[in-house]
């Protein structure tokens, strides 16, 4: 094509064109077109700020690593049912698979007094197969995934119950405990009521995001696309350290770095960059975004959402083991609406309802914005009757304001 | 005073973009049958929709003057009020509801609320009597063939005590028998005072009950003509149909023909859920390097679900036949497996099927060929989007960023992207479905030009279209299908819109 040739010297003309006024044509259509992410973060920071001014102790080092621990299971059933959703499906079943793969791991370590990583692979080996179980009926037979993980949540209910024979096993050995309740090498490196550990790790964390956001600043300088002006990069990156620091500070100075906090950092960063960077996650998008076109585009439909499915049963088991290790044993009925809270935290966090849009990091600050309000209403005393309706409306305006976007931006049609 | 049933003056109806009704006239007579004809994109079914008050008054300009009034109707039950009813050509009747249930649906005959069932079914079977249609009321419209249906429809309008019955393109999924026993109800009608708009393709079926005929050509009224009081051939009604002048509306181009590309033979096609029905029999095509071939044919004529049967039968499971490619022969059960051997299929319907409209331009394009972007199952984003703009560049899409979402762009525009995703898999066989539809002149032209630019690289291309004059600019040579079958193959320079039309609608009798 005679119009490739020239398309170096066009391109870099286009950036050195970038003037004033298209700047900021290009912020509007960013802010625009991010308005439904951007806004999940705005409405994030301001129900942090109102609880942190009416409750003194919500931004205490206790509270926060409370939080964290309290909701864990949450986010890392949100990030796995995000990409469910992406792709236009939902899984009402993963509260039950919690307490399912939960249950197994307890028979293996209490029952069978099996070491406690025994009991972890056990109950994500459990999640698989869920997942197996519930992607061949969605992917091969083609079910729809509401009806197969309805039922789902049934069966699965069933044989928790099965497995626990109606009882709860508890407690697990002092190891399996740590898994949702440990903190990491506390007071390896000494400190003064503030562990060193911590912060050493948030610095690494920090000098790892710098380099890699400088990496990529550099990559689409070679590819020649407009970047951020360096001053402004670099400001970017002292306010996110700052913030990191800030949080990594208030840890310290409780009880340390908690290993499921390092969990799911690990998997928030892991599934971030599959739904964003890879083939895989590209996929679950167009899939849901316009099926018909996914297809005729050559995307092997059944064994994407298939991989899906398996994701999630994957995830669910890892709820699993860290839900019972926090609650330190197995219950029948553990796990109870899990699933309401994870799918709640993927629509707060800008998912679509029809599929096609939606990000990790939007589900965990939905799933935060959740565990946020619960942790700041019972630390406000509110009751628990009123605890419920004000989720419920937190869930509907972010819904009702996803919609409004979609129809102001006209973009479906 | 004349005693016309119905008057339409100056109707001239715009889309963005588009000016699909200009001041368009049309009489029809108290009791007559009158056929519109004309090719696709006529206009024909959108006179109808503003008839029949799916376009509401106020979004078009010019009268409607029924039964002697001026009317305005802001919906299609403004219209039915005043016995105006609309057959198309899907049939609008649920498929588990018994006869008598879609026959009074939104009409149902009620006591206080609730239903009664007895007067439902024996109303029902009068209506059904008067269409001769013997079937119980309570059975399923589900249990009935096509032709059975429109008969359902039928009976369903007379329940509204029609007074004007349009049927579009009522015959087009019917068989020879269901079709001239639908035409001879419509006589009966005639003798019962009941005006009908028959809007069709089938030429024969014009000449044989018509009394009228109006002829559509890009949104204009042609001419009316008078079947009563003169013989008119289907030639004349062809070239009422066609004539128009192709100067400078495509770009000149001199085809390179090289070796066989793609070879299709003996190309037979179900349709996916009424697997006796054979939407294509036995089409046997080829394509060269360098060669833009054409097909033609008229609405069900099975030009979309041949290209889709090959194109990894995208067209339900149930089709036989040879591909071969350069010779040998070659399988595409699945799309990545036709992607995989060279074939690109851009759709007829860009929206539902081309292109994911929530979604960026970048990803788009890349969306059919992800694998040349990424390694190892990662994507290289940088790279994706270097992708984006060189095709931004070359097929010069106008788009603020490669960032924004497909779905707001122009027609032409989108067009551009589903071009560039498949230019993008590095196909040696392109076929476009109705490459140009819905896209405004300008966009057109330079859709023929990439179209050029493809062929000159050595592609080969097939592109299908119900726009004659487009196969003719563009085409080297032209296929014609009539009812699945391929019925000629013209060379460029023998083709002309008489000829072309003339096999396209040729029926099995005839041949």
């Amino acid at each position: 094509m005679t119009g490739i040739v020239n398309l170096r010297e066009r391109v870099t003309r286009n950036v050195r064109d970038v003037g004033s006024s298209t700047v900021i044509a290009n912020l509007r259509e960013l802010f625009t077109r991010n308005l439904r992410q951007s806004g999940i973060y705005i409405a994030f920071v301001l129900i942090v700020g109102f609880f942190a001014i009416r409750s003194p102790n919500f931004l205490s080092p206790g509270n926060i690593t409370n939080i964290i621990l309290q909701y864990s299971y949450i986010l890392i059933l949100a990030i796995g049912m995000v990409i469910v959703i992406i792709a236009g499906h939902i899984d009402l079943s993963v509260g039950s698979v919690v307490a399912l793969t939960g249950a197994v791991s307890a028979v293996v370590v209490i029952k069978g007094g099996h070491p406690w990583w025994m009991g972890a692979l056990a109950a994500i080996g459990v999640g698989l197969l869920v997942g197996v179980w519930q992607g061949f009926w969605v992917a091969f037979v083609g079910i729809p995934a509401f009806i197969v993980t309805l039922a789902g949540m049934l069966l699965f209910r069933g044989l928790t119950l099965k497995v626990l024979g109606n009882v709860s096993l508890s407690p697990f050995p002092a190891e399996y405990q740590k898994v949702a309740g440990g903190f990491l090498l506390n007071g390896f490196f000494g400190g003064n009521g503030v562990d060193v550990f911590t912060l050493v790790i948030a610095a690494i964390a920090i000098v790892g995001y710098a380099v890699n956001s400088y990496r990529s600043r550099q990559a689409r300088l070679n590819y020649l696309q407009s970047v951020e002006a360096f001053p402004l990069f670099v400001l970017r990156v002292l306010a996110v350290a700052g913030v990191v620091m800030a949080f990594a500070y208030q840890l310290a100075r409780s009880r340390g770095l908690p290993i499921v906090l390092i969990l799911l950092a690990v998997l928030i960063i892991i599934y971030s960059l599959v739904a964003q960077r890879s083939v895989f996650g590209r996929h679950g998008y167009a899939i849901g975004g316009n099926l018909n076109a996914a297809q005729l585009s050559g995307v092997k439909v059944r064994r994407v959402n298939f991989l899906i499915f398996l994701n999630m049963g994957f995830l669910a088991g890892v709820a699993g083991v860290v839900y019972s290790s926090r609650s330190n044993g197995a219950q029948p009925a553990a796990g109870n609406m899990f699933e309401l809270d994870a799918i709640a935290a993927c629509f707060i966090g800008g998912a679509a309802i029809t599929g096609g849009v939606g990000t990790v990091v939007g589900a965990v600050v939905g799933g935060l914005i959740m565990g946020v309000m619960s942790n700041g209403m019972q630390l406000l005393g509110i009751e628990q009757s009123v605890q419920f309706i004000l989720k419920a409306l937190v869930l509907l305006t972010a819904v009702a304001f996803d919609v409004y976007n979609k129809r102001r931006a006209g973009s479906a049609k | 005073m004349n005693d016309n049933i119905l008057e339409m003056r100056s109707i001239t109806k715009t889309f963005p973009g588009v000016k699909a009704l200009q001041d368009v006239s049309i009489e029809v007579r108290r009791g007559e049958i009158h056929a519109i004809c004309g090719e696709n994109g006529a206009g024909k079914s959108t006179l109808m929709r503003v008839l029949s008050g799916v376009h509401p008054t106020g979004t078009y300009d010019g009268e409607i003057v029924f039964e002697g009034e001026s009317v305005r109707f802001g919906s299609i039950n403004d219209s039915e009020d005043k016995g105006i009813v609309i057959i198309h050509q899907e049939l609008a009747l649920i498929p588990f509801l018994s006869i008598a249930e879609n026959i009074f649906l939104g009409n149902e005959q009620a006591t206080r609320g609730l239903i009664n069932w007895n007067h439902t079914n024996a109303e029902a079977a009068k209506l059904l009597a008067r269409v001769g249609l013997k079937e119980n009321p309570t059975t399923p419209v589900g249990q009935l063939g096509v032709g059975k249906q429109q008969l359902v429809e039928i009976a369903k309008a007379l329940s509204k005590r029609v007074k004007l019955l349009i049927l579009d393109e009522p015959t087009a999924a019917l068989n020879d028998n269901d079709s001239a026993q639908l035409l001879n109800l419509l006589r009966q009608l005639q003798g019962q005072n009941i005006t009908s708009i028959l809007i069709t393709h089938k030429l024969n079926e014009i000449a044989e009950i018509a009394d009228s005929t109006t002829i559509l050509r890009d949104g204009k009224t042609i001419e009316t003509v008078d079947m009563r009081t003169e013989e008119v051939s289907v030639n004349r009604l062809i070239k009422g149909m066609v004539g128009r002048d192709l100067e400078h509306r495509f770009p000149p181009h001199t085809s390179n023909i090289g070796e066989e590309v793609l070879r299709i033979e003996n190309w037979t096609v179900h349709h996916p859920t009424q697997a006796e029905r054979i939407v294509v029999d036995g089409a046997n095509v080829t394509v060269h390097a360098g060669e833009i071939v054409g097909m033609a044919g008229l609405m069900g004529a099975g030009r979309t679900e041949l290209a889709m049967s090959v194109f990894g039968r995208s067209y339900g499971r149930h089709s036989s036949g040879q591909v071969f490619k350069r010779g040998t022969e070659i399988h595409t059960h699945s799309v990545p497996q036709a992607i995989g051997h060279g074939i690109a299929y851009a759709t007829e319907d860009r929206k539902r099927y081309g292109l994911n409209l929530i979604e960026d331009v970048r990803r788009n394009i890349s969306a059919a060929a992800l694998g040349k972007v990424s390694s190892g199952g990662w994507i290289n984003g940088n790279e994706e989007i270097k992708v984006a703009e060189e095709y931004r560049a070359s097929l010069d899409i106008k788009t603020p960023t490669v960032m924004s979402l497909a779905g707001k762009l122009s027609g032409g525009n989108q067009q551009k992207v589903v071009l560039s995703k498949w230019i993008f898999t590095d196909p040696d066989v392109l076929i476009l479905d109705e490459p140009t539809r819905g896209i405004d002149v300008g966009a057109k032209y330079e859709i023929y030009t990439i179209i050029n630019r493809l062929a000159d690289a050595g592609k080969a291309i097939i592109v299908i279209s119900s726009e004659l004059p487009e196969l003719l600019g563009t085409c080297d040579r032209i296929y014609t299908l009539s009812e699945g079958r391929v019925t000629g193959v013209v060379p460029k320079a023998e083709a002309t819109q008489e000829r072309l039309m003339e096999l396209m609608t040729k029926v099995k009798e005839q041949a």
